[in-house]
This record gives C-alpha cells, sequence and structure tokens, in this order.
C-alpha cells in the first residue's frame, strides 16, 4: 500500500475534562474520499481544526505527505497543500468572487506580498481563479461580491478558494450544511468531479451524500473512533446503528 | 460601514450595496481635492486672510498622518491610539537634528524613517498579538511611552518643548522657508502620500490587508501570516506619520511633548472617522474639517471645547460612513 496522503496516529485533545479527541488514528489516500461523520458534539469539527493548525492536539500526531506537520501553523499547513473549507462559510464579504479565489492564486505564486504591483488587473492572478470559479460552476456571478452570494454558492467558493492552493488534500467542514436540496445536489455533482484528484477528508452529516460520495467512512462518538470502513459495511455495522444512523431512521 | 472604526475580525454586517459605486467615485473626489487645494494660495493672494494659508498648511500636515492612519485603522481594520507618537518621533528628530546643525532634510527624513519604523516594528510586534480592545490599549501605553520620553528629554527642553532656532534646507536650498513654497512642499508630499497609499491598498499586500480586516482566519488558511502583514503595514504607517512630524516641526518651529499626547492620537483617529474610514481621502477631508472646526470655534469662544466635543459626539452617533459618505449620499441623488 502507499503511504497515505493525510494521516492521524493517537490524536487527543481535551477541553478541561472532557475529551473532545479520544486517540483518533485515520488516514487518506491520494485521490481518496474519507467521510468521517458522527453525530452532533462528537468532535468532528474540534479534529479539522486539529488537522488544519487551527487547534493543537494535546498528544499524537498529524503526517501530511510524509513529514510531521503536528506543530505547523495554519499558514504553513496551508502553504504545504492542505486546504480546507468550513463549516460556517469563511469568505472575504467585500471583496467579489473573483478577488476572493485570486487570494489563494496570490498565495501559491510568487511574490505574493507586493507592495506596489496591482492586484486587480493582474491577469497572473485573475486567471487562474477564473479556472478555479469555472471548475465549481460560480463563472456567471465573478464579479458579484461574496456577501451577497447564496448560502449554497459561498459554499462553491470556498471550495473554489480550496482549489487556488493547488492542494494535495482538502478538508471539507461540512459543506453542505444549510443548504437547499437544490443546491446541495450541485454541491454533491461539484465533489464528485473532484473525486480521484485530491485526498478529501469530508465531515457531513448528510447521510445519502456521505454514502453516495465516499471510499470509505469514519464514525466519531464521543471524539473515539467506533467503526471505519467501506460504506456499505459501515452502515451494517450495529454499534454504529445504534449510535447514529438509529436515530436517522 | 457604521461610524465606528472596524475592529479586527469584525461580522461581515450588512452587505456593501455601495461598494461599487463609491470606488469609481473615489479618483474624481480626490482630484477636485487636490485641484481646491492647489489653488489655495492663489486664493490667498487674491485677498483671502494669510492666515488661512497657515491653517490649510497645518491641515494638510495632519492630513498626512490621518492618512497613514487610515491605512492601519481603515484598511486594515487595527485601532491604533498611539499615532501622535510617530508624529512626536519626526518633529523631536527634526528639532533636535536642526539644533545640533543639521538642517538638511536628506539627512534628517531617513533617520526619522529609520527611527519611526523601528519604534513601529518593535511597538507592532507586541501589540499585535493582541486584538480589539488590548491593541487599543498597548498602543496607547506605547504612546505615552514616547510622550514621557520626550518629557524627560531635559537637554531638549523637556517638558516646555525646543524651539527651533531655524528650519530645514533642501541640498542647500530653502523650500520650507517662505509660507507659499513651503505650502507647495506640504501639498506635494500630501499628494505623494496619497498616491503610494492608494498604489499599496490596490497592490496584492493590500488586498490581503483588507482582506484580514474581514476576516482574518481565512486569509491564514489560505497561507498568510496575518501578524506579519499587519505588522508590515504598521510600520509602513509609522514612517510616513514621522514625515508629518518632520513637516509640523518645520512649519511651528517648536517641538513639545504634546505633540505625542494621547489625546492627539485620539484626534488623529476622529479626523480619520470624520472623513470616513477606510476611503483614503475621507482621512483627508476629515483632517480639514476637523482643523477648519478647531479653527472656527477657536475664535468664537475660549471654551470651544466645550462644543467641539458634543459636536464629535453627535457626528459619531448620527453619521455613517463620515464625510466621504454624506458627500456619496448626495452624489447619489443626482444620479
Amino acid at each position: 500500500m502507499t503511504e497515505p496522503v493525510l494521516s492521524l496516529s493517537g490524536v487527543r485533545k481535551s477541553f478541561g475534562a472532557l475529551k473532545v479527541t479520544d486517540g483518533v488514528s485515520l488516514d487518506v489516500a491520494a485521490g481518496e474520499l474519507h467521510a468521517l461523520i458522527g453525530p452532533n458534539g462528537a468532535g468532528k469539527t474540534t479534529l479539522v481544526h486539529q488537522i488544519s493548525g487551527m487547534l493543537r492536539p494535546d498528544a499524537g500526531s498529524i503526517h501530511f505527505r510524509g513529514s510531521d506537520i503536528t506543530g505547523f501553523s495554519p499558514e504553513r499547513r496551508s502553504r504545504a497543500g492542505l486546504a480546507r473549507t468550513f463549516q460556517i462559510t469563511s469568505t472575504i464579504p467585500s471583496l467579489s468572487v473573483l478577488e476572493n479565489v485570486a487570494l489563494g492564486v496570490q498565495a501559491r505564486g510568487p511574490s505574493p506580498l507586493a507592495l506596489l504591483r496591482h492586484a486587480a488587473s493582474d491577469e497572473s492572478l485573475n486567471g487562474p481563479a477564473r479556472a478555479a470559479i469555472e471548475a465549481v460552476g460560480l463563472a456567471e456571478r465573478a464579479d458579484v461580491l461574496a456577501g451577497w452570494l447564496s448560502h449554497g454558492e459561498k459554499r462553491a467558493l470556498e471550495i473554489a478558494m480550496a482549489l487556488t492552493l493547488e492542494p494535495a488534500a482538502i478538508l471539507l467542514d461540512e459543506p453542505l450544511a444549510g443548504v437547499g436540496r437544490e443546491e446541495g445536489e450541485r454541491l454533491i455533482a461539484l465533489l464528485k468531479s473532484l473525486k480521484g484528484r485530491y485526498a478529501m477528508l469530508l465531515v457531513e452529516h448528510d447521510m445519502e451524500a456521505v454514502f453516495a460520495l465516499a471510499d470509505r467512512v469514519t464514525v466519531l462518538v464521543y471524539g473515539r473512533v467506533i467503526a471505519s470502513g467501506d460504506p456499505a459495511s459501515v452502515r451494517a455495522d450495529p454499534a454504529v446503528r445504534e449510535a447514529y444512523l438509529g436515530e436517522e431512521g | 460601514m457604521s461610524a465606528t472604526p472596524a475592529l479586527p475580525d469584525a461580522a461581515p454586517g450588512e452587505p456593501q450595496a455601495f461598494a461599487l459605486p463609491a470606488r469609481k467615485r473615489r479618483p474624481l473626489i480626490a482630484i477636485i481635492l487636490f485641484l481646491a487645494l492647489a489653488a489655495v494660495p492663489l486664493v490667498v493672494s487674491l485677498g483671502l486672510p494669510a492666515h488661512w494659508l497657515t491653517l490649510v498648511t497645518r491641515a494638510m500636515i495632519f492630513a498626512i498622518a490621518a492618512l497613514s492612519l487610515d491605512l492601519i485603522l481603515g484598511v486594515g481594520g487595527l485601532v491604533s491610539f498611539g499615532h501622535a507618537a510617530f508624529i512626536g518621533i519626526g518633529a523631536y528628530v527634526t528639532g533636535i537634528m536642526i539644533t545640533e546643525g543639521r538642517t538638511e532634510a536628506l539627512l534628517i527624513l531617513p533617520v526619522i524613517f529609520v527611527l519611526c519604523g523601528l519604534f513601529a516594528a518593535v511597538t507592532g510586534a507586541v501589540s499585535l498579538r493582541t486584538k480589539g480592545v488590548a491593541f487599543i490599549m498597548i498602543t496607547l501605553a506605547f504612546g505615552q511611552m514616547a510622550f514621557f520620553l520626550a518629557q524627560a528629554l531635559s537637554a531638549y527642553g523637556g517638558d516646555d518643548g525646543l524651539t527651533l532656532s531655524d528650519r530645514s534646507t533642501l541640498l542647500g536650498f530653502k523650500p520650507f522657508a517662505s509660507r507659499t513654497s513651503f505650502y507647495y512642499v506640504v501639498l506635494a508630499a500630501l499628494a505623494g502620500c496619497y498616491l503610494l497609499i492608494s498604489v499599496i491598498v490596490a497592490s496584492r499586500f493590500g488586498r490581503i490587508l483588507r482582506a484580514a480586516r474581514e476576516n482574518a482566519t481565512r486569509v491564514t488558511v489560505t497561507g498568510f501570516d496575518v501578524s506579519r502583514i499587519r505588522l508590515i503595514a504598521y510600520v509602513i504607517s509609522g514612517m510616513i506619520a514621522g514625515l508629518s512630524g518632520f513637516l509640523l516641526a518645520n512649519q511651528t518651529e517648536f517641538v513639545s511633548p504634546a505633540y505625542m499626547s494621547w489625546a492627539r492620537s485620539g484626534e488623529l483617529i476622529f479626523m480619520v472617522v470624520l472623513g470616513g474610514v477606510g476611503s483614503l481621502h475621507g482621512a483627508i477631508i476629515g483632517a480639514l474639517a476637523f482643523l477648519f472646526a478647531e479653527d472656527a470655534l477657536s475664535r468664537l469662544t475660549e471654551h470651544w471645547k466645550v462644543i467641539f466635543g458634543p459636536m464629535i459626539v453627535l457626528f459619531v452617533l448620527f453619521t455613517r460612513g463620515g464625510l466621504v459618505g454624506i458627500i456619496g449620499r448626495l452624489g447619489r441623488r443626482h444620479d
């Protein structure tokens, strides 16, 4: 087996007496879509924060593309090729869609902080940004301010922003949360189109989406992995049914 | 879009419905503003009291400082309450060097830029570890440190301040000596700073600085070191404010610790808020309006601060987007 792109081993995190992440080990192979599911309060977002570097684990290690990134700052992880989206969409509302996406192009390209170089007219930023916007189906909305987008469009924008980082892996924190049905279907189609090209860790509540998209599913309950495997066997797992799927009907 | 300065990581708030038209209107307002300023000496020669030339010169000097503050406050979202310290450093370096017989501006200015840059780098590196109110308080504390240091400079006047024996020179010429030529020197400096800061705001760097004001987390996960970007902006801002200190010392031929009092820092913030946060030309309009109001009220009564204070409060309470916002709304009404 080839080395996974992203791998967690024995990651632990407590807030006071509460163990939010209790020895989680999991990995994501190149091109694999690995879904992380679990009931509310299972510690999924906390885990994503630890992978993206916004929280530091108390113990355990995180390896990305063969190197230990446990102590890396978020910006350093991003530059190493680990992109993420947020459960609560996180964009720059007063910048246009194009400008938002160009931020990522700028971060990856040469002289990202040039002091005197006009940004808005810079084709070396706008060109790749437009390509990413097209890839997520927002081409017609390129000049709209991000604050004006619908919820689903903001989700797509976040994915475009992640793509411009030329990532090796993308962390998707509930990309379907709060999105209407029609837009949700569009997003699922988008994620499907990206499948195979990036290693993706998908945190999601929407079971239908998870079983339609995932190559592998890991179930997190109270910070602990209770099951992991291909979608069919996880769906059949009695512990999972009891802890999670049961309540969904 | 409120009149109060945006704190870092402020909520997105209402969608900025008027952002695009305002962006287009901006060069026009700036051009009119600079043409009007360029015409002031002419109008004075045609019969306006000569006092106006001094007043507008002083206002433009503060406009440079307000402009530099707008870069970090309006664009970067960092409410610095110690900005007068940079004016003070600029003024004191000028005063001390002239007292020591070094009047050449090309000698004084590099010293000012280095010292202001250093002061900004050191104080910024500490202050930028904090956010919001803590940031305001730490910048205030550093500003007061500079103030007390100036008070302790007994060799150069201490508490009483330092009277300059002469104005600066430039390569042997005396462009700072006559009132009219000094006016144009200050106008040129203001125009230069305005252009420089406009270019910076529109640059790759400026875009990141603006983006970090609205959503620092997003900028961080995109791969940028937000603290470093803010520190660079803080240093640039401090150096430009130092330039205004140089000009102020030359105009008044006097420097004193009062130049860097916390009240002066507060006035700079108010100039920016009065004009319209983050628009750059708003900072210039704000500084002009502030100094005109101060001048007019102080002629009416010696207790002018009693009137000025409440005016400030009412203005902040009842206007949105400062004077530039009002101009923008008037402009739209005629569209």
